[in-house]
């Protein structure tokens, strides 16, 4: 909270084009007049700003540029991946070349894409508008955040090109095949280093959010008016601080045991293998909350705005998330029931539990979808693709916490299925989904809905494509992590439809592609709040002006805008003080 | 009453209780999915935009919320249950050296070592030994373990190197070998036949090519099996040792060396 104290006054519009060097334009129509009167915002503009800047929102946007250019090659690299897979007898890689693929594959999608959209960009950008902060808690670390994650991403992506290749263990990097005799090539220690890199990023993104959260709230909006996308950033944050520096604990033993010749991991020299799986899952379980919550939080905040209704259970949504949270640190070895050394029951319990606030999350927004008026434009598609993903993956799922069950899938397609589904169905489906929504928000312009709803019948038509063959054909016995298979298995039909499908999702961003060149060429304005949303964010400017608000309405609930916007409409129940009621039209300054 | 959902129903007692509760789960699964899809599906079209007319703006309904708290937990506690029962079935094991189970089968044991690429399955009272690295093996499927029906086969896993995974899909059942631990499980198998494993874990270069195989024989064939391979010399005492695949510090470096002068085997599946 260094920067960020200025009075209302002094605070105008951000510049069109200053922020990201890509030239925003197409300004949408300011309600509030406060565009043009006020004096200009010192600053440099163009590469210049985007090198120095400190505000969240051109953060945000570099954080989703830069995760969105990594899922596209990781993208790349399944198609290659699906290309290779296609039937039994394919050469397109070497088994090498192969192990390289999919281990970064997994790599970039997870550690550099999937968190890094929704938690170093979306909630970057969006949180601090959400409470209605100016900015967040410290500035100038969001900065050093992206700075480390940019510097990450491009070691662990550069490593394709080192003496022996990239890493080729698989994402989780099992102990002892990533040692220094089974894997000597640098492009294993760049992958450590990416990871340490990147860790201390969302680390530090960790702290800033949750300080942001806790203490820089506008007033008038108590924890219970937060929405639930800022609610679930929250609780990611916490998550990564509890998961994170036990990774970067993790990494640093094992490129001890490759250059420095301890034995942490190496059963010759008094050291034991599984540890690095105890140590990984217990980073890598709560890891996949925190890449889901705040997906679920997205979806949670498009639902009540296209259902035009608020949220349903919106209590039931904080603790069901919060006993995610709780419950994700105590399941880490339902990922090592075949090691034979984990206590099966107790991990089986409580994966099976997690079930329970995941169920209440479902009925939530089907309770908040329920008597409202739907209305399907391409945010509410993809949140609506995303409930049917998520419901199988979820209840695949449920199948993988009974050890037994996971003794007869484990490392099949079976379990590739199920992670997809559920990674897919959040982090590509809920994160377009929120993508598409605030898309307007930060670019002052509107997206197509036309192309909009072929990007999401293409990738959700390619989805189940891809995935059921792979449910099946993991039954049928088919690992995980193979380059090939004999045609004998009769596992080739189910491959190539499975293939087919990864091409349709693929070709489905070409349409994404296409949507934003055709919003940069022909800008459509958005203006302040096309969705009829009900969050702080919606009542500032498109894009919205340095530190955020110029003013802000009373927050009696946790749609500010929505109140404000149709207050005939506002309910004393809604979760608010009904003190506050008489202070109905009454807006307060930005920073008071 | 247990339909397969496209899982084998195991040809081994521990697998075949493995496949009753799985395909249980299945059910409840396809049910309560189903239920959820439904009422997804049907809210989706029922509650479509129909008119500007502001619907209702309810934010809870506490008995309902309890109530779609408490059916899950219910039902997630009755899967646990069914879980731990079948869970205990397919992890006992008769004690270590048992000649013979409590019931008063006879009991086999198979040290299984996994290594970097191929399988060592040795019959440590049969003085028979049989190993075998990626491609060898009957027609290029990796070495055959061959086991009787109606015996208990107690496997000892272990491998020396990195860790491989022990799957056969018809036992509906999955182990790690995994470097410094024993593990050690037991396998009834009720039918004879061929029945396909292959390591699930990826071990480095040529782990799409670690195929095994398991051929179940009567017990009589079992013992001719032996003696047969006594005969050719297979024993614990000479075991033949591919040049590739010399346990277990030799093939620590293969990784390396195996990219520098790929096999000619490579990519012949």
């Amino acid at each position: 909270m260094t920067t960020t104290i200025e009075s209302p006054e002094l605070i105008e519009p951000e510049e069109p084009g200053a922020s990201d060097g890509h030239g925003t334009g197409g300004h949408g129509p300011d309600e509030h007049g406060h565009d043009a009167s006020h004096a200009h915002y010192e600053g440099p503009t163009g590469i210049l700003n985007w090198l120095t800047s400190t505000d969240h929102k051109v953060i945000g946007k570099s954080y989703m540029i830069t995760s969105l250019v990594l899922f596209f090659i990781a993208g790349g690299m399944a198609l290659i991946i699906r290309g290779q897979l296609s039937n039994p007898t394919s050469s397109l890689v070497n088994f090498q070349t192969y192990n390289e693929l999919f281990t970064m594959h997994g790599s970039l999608m997870l550690y550099l894409f999937a968190g890094p959209f929704a938690f170093g960009g979306l909630a970057n950008y969006i949180v601090p508008i959400q409470i209605g902060a100016p900015d967040m808690a410290f500035p100038r670390l969001n900065a050093l955040s992206y700075w480390l994650y940019l510097g990450g991403s491009s070691i662990m992506t550069l490593s394709f090109v080192v003496a022996g290749g990239a890493a080729s263990f698989g994402w989780v990097a099992y102990a002892p095949l990533s040692n220094a005799i089974n894997s000597p090539g640098a492009g294993t220690d760049m992958w450590l280093m990416s990871l340490g890199l990147t860790g201390f990023s969302a680390i530090f993104t960790g702290v800033n959010l949750v300080a942001t959260i806790f203490y820089l709230r506008a007033p008038g909006m108590t924890m219970f008016r937060v929405p639930i996308f800022s609610w679930n950033m929250l609780v990611t944050g916490i998550l990564i601080l509890i998961a994170f520096p036990v990774l970067f604990g993790a990494v640093v033993m094992l490129f001890c045991d490759r250059h420095f010749g301890t034995h942490i991991y190496s059963v010759s020299g008094g050291g034991v293998p599984v540890l690095w799986q105890h140590l990984f899952w217990f980073f890598g379980h709560p890891e996949v909350y925190i890449l889901a919550l705040p997906y679920f939080g997205i979806v949670t905040d498009i639902i009540p705005v296209f259902s035009r209704k608020p949220l349903f259970g919106y209590r039931g949504m904080v603790f069901a998330t919060l006993s995610i949270a709780a419950l994700s640190t105590g399941v880490w070895a339902h990922h090592m029931f075949t090691t034979g050394v984990v206590l099966l029951p107790f991990f089986s319990l409580l994966s099976y539990l997690i079930a329970v606030p995941t169920g209440i999350k479902f009925f939530n927004w089907i309770g908040t979808m329920w008597g409202g008026q739907l209305s399907f434009q391409t945010p509410m598609l993809f949140s609506m693709g995303f409930l049917f993903a998520f419901l199988m993956g979820g209840v695949t799922g449920v199948l993988l916490a009974s050890p037994p069950v996971d003794f007869m899938t484990h490392d099949t397609y079976f379990v590739v299925a199920h992670f997809h589904q559920v990674l897919i169905g959040t982090t590509v489906f809920a994160g377009f989904a929120g993508f598409y929504f605030w898309y307007p928000k930060m670019y002052g312009r509107m997206l197509s809905e036309r192309l909009g709803k072929i990007h999401f019948w293409l990738l959700f038509i390619g989805f189940w494509v891809t995935f059921i063959p792979q449910y099946i054909v993991g039954l049928d016995g088919m690992p995980r992590r193979i380059a090939d298979y004999l045609p004998g298995n009769g596992w080739t039909g189910l491959n190539v439809i499975s293939t087919v499908g990864a091409m349709i999702i693929g070709a489905s961003f070409l349409f994404f592609l296409a949507n934003l060149v055709t919003s940069w060429r022909k800008p459509v304005p958005a203006g302040d709040n096309p969705w009829d949303g009900g969050a702080l964010e919606w009542f500032t400017s498109s894009p919205p002006p340095h530190h955020n608000f110029t003013h802000l309405p009373p927050i009696r609930s946790e749609r500010p805008t929505w109140d404000y916007n149709h207050p005939e409409h506002r309910k004393d129940e809604s979760h608010g003080d009904k003190r506050h009621r008489e202070h109905d039209k009454e807006t307060v300054g930005a920073n008071s | 009453m247990y339909p397969t959902y496209g899982a084998s129903r195991g040809v081994t007692t521990q697998g075949q209780d493995t496949f009753k509760l799985y395909s249980g789960m299945m059910t409840t699964g396809v049910i309560v999915g189903g239920l959820v899809g439904v009422l997804i599906l049907w809210t989706i079209i029922r509650y479509r935009r129909r008119s500007d007319e502001m619907p209702k703006q309810f934010h809870e309904n506490i008995p309902i919320e309890i109530l779609y708290t408490g059916i899950p937990v219910i039902i997630v506690a009755f899967l646990f249950l069914f879980t731990v029962i079948t869970e205990n079935k397919v992890d006992a094991t008769v004690p270590a050296n048992a000649r013979v189970t409590s019931t008063g089968t006879p009991v086999l044991d198979v040290k299984v070592t996994a290594f970097q690429w191929g399988w060592r399955f040795d019959y440590l009272r049969n003085n028979v030994s049989i190993s075998g690295d990626v491609t060898n093996g009957p027609d290029h499927h990796g070495p055959q373990m061959v086991v009787p029906v109606g015996q208990t086969v107690q496997v000892t896993l272990v491998s020396n190197d990195v860790i491989h995974g022990f799957y056969v899909r018809d036992f509906n059942f999955s182990r790690y070998a995994l470097p410094g631990v024993v593990n050690t499980f037991d396998l009834d198998v009720v039918h004879t036949g061929t029945f396909p494993g292959q390591c699930t874990q990826i071990c480095g270069l040529y782990h799409t090519e670690m195929l095994f195989s398991v051929r179940a024989v009567t017990p009589a064939a079992f013992q001719s099996w032996a003696a047969g391979e006594r005969a050719s010399g297979h024993t614990l005492q000479r075991q033949p040792e591919p040049a590739a695949n010399t346990p277990p510090a030799d093939t620590n470096v293969t990784p390396s060396s195996a990219l520098a002068a790929p096999s000619s085997k490579k990519g012949s599946l």
